[in-house]
């Protein structure tokens, strides 16, 4: 059952991902891979959201939108690749961007669906 | 040089007009790229639906890895750790066979890149194993994690380039 529910998630996850990458590029023609930048910011807030409120969230739940859904629409090749293509196109300057701006804004994403979950839950 | 690739992250308004692109700087989808400016459009159910059951199938093989290897609170995400490396590599090759080897099919990186290795791949979780750990005291093993996958990945996928690029012959 669970790895259904993983398996689905899956599998909206990952066009989710291509649609709001091509949304988000149509309106930034830039260097910076803003597209990849927001669905991991996205993701990162949900799942830590879902993390955060695990205590009162339903096992299938997390399955469903955490492991499946968060896990397929982020994406940690894309993003490395991405990277390296900065850094090998002589923007070192965004790659540099890009990883601190990452991991920073995924951080920080994550804590906030924590606060959020806290809130609502508690 | 591409006016895309500039270090100012916008196109150059030079006057002149805007050179393509040779590769796709995001290897999911690059608008810079024309046939995948149009892919949406021309068959969008075909093109989705194969994301999908890429999808699927990284997520399954991801989901699978972690039952197996669970790893403990505060201990190493070893799983993510070499789902996120491994998955960094192949794309990598992928990347180099499909844009600089081989005439690929145009569902072959909808199908392997955006779908398998997306969804095989996990940002947000490896951000929040980050989390927990310093959440669970261990926040050494917190900042050893999250630089551990950056570096190992990065020199994963380059690793990848080179190592395709002399090997695949064109």
């Amino acid at each position: 059952m669970t790895v259904l529910l993983v398996v689905l998630g899956a599998a909206v996850g990952a066009p989710l991902r291509y649609l709001l990458d091509r949304t988000v590029q149509a309106r930034h023609d830039s260097a910076f891979p803003w597209g990849t930048f927001t669905v991991n910011l996205i993701g990162s807030y949900l799942l830590g959201a879902l993390v955060g409120g695990a205590h009162a969230t339903p096992g299938p739940v997390t399955a469903l939108l955490g492991t499946g859904l968060c896990g397929a629409l982020t994406t940690y090749s894309t993003f490395s690749y991405e990277t390296l293509r900065l850094l090998t196109t002589r923007a070192r300057g965004l790659a540099v961007l890009n990883v601190l701006a990452s991991v920073a804004g995924g951080l920080g994403a994550a804590y906030a669906g924590l606060v959020t979950a806290t809130a609502i839950w508690s | 040089m591409p006016a895309h690739d500039t270090e100012s992250g916008e196109r150059a308004h030079t006057g002149a007009p805007p050179v393509a692109p040779p590769q796709p700087t995001d290897p999911d989808v690059d608008l810079h790229v024309p046939a995948q400016r149009d892919e949406l459009t021309h068959t969008p159910v075909r093109l989705l639906g194969t994301i999908a059951a890429g999808g699927a199938l990284g997520g399954l093989a991801r989901y699978g890895l972690s039952v197996a290897f669970p790893h403990p609170p505060g201990g190493f995400p070893w799983v993510t750790f070499g789902i996120n490396v491994a998955g960094s590599f192949l794309l990598a090759v992928l990347m180099v066979l499909i844009t600089e080897r081989l005439t690929a099919h145009p569902l072959v990186r909808p199908f392997l890149g955006v779908g398998v290795l997306g969804g095989f791949t996990t940002f947000s979780t490896s951000i929040v194993d980050t989390q927990q750990l310093v959440a669970a005291g261990a926040a050494r093993t917190a900042l050893l994690y999250l630089a551990g996958t950056l570096c190992c990945a990065l020199a994963a996928a380059y690793v990848g380039v080179v190592a395709t690029r002399r090997v695949a012959v064109r």
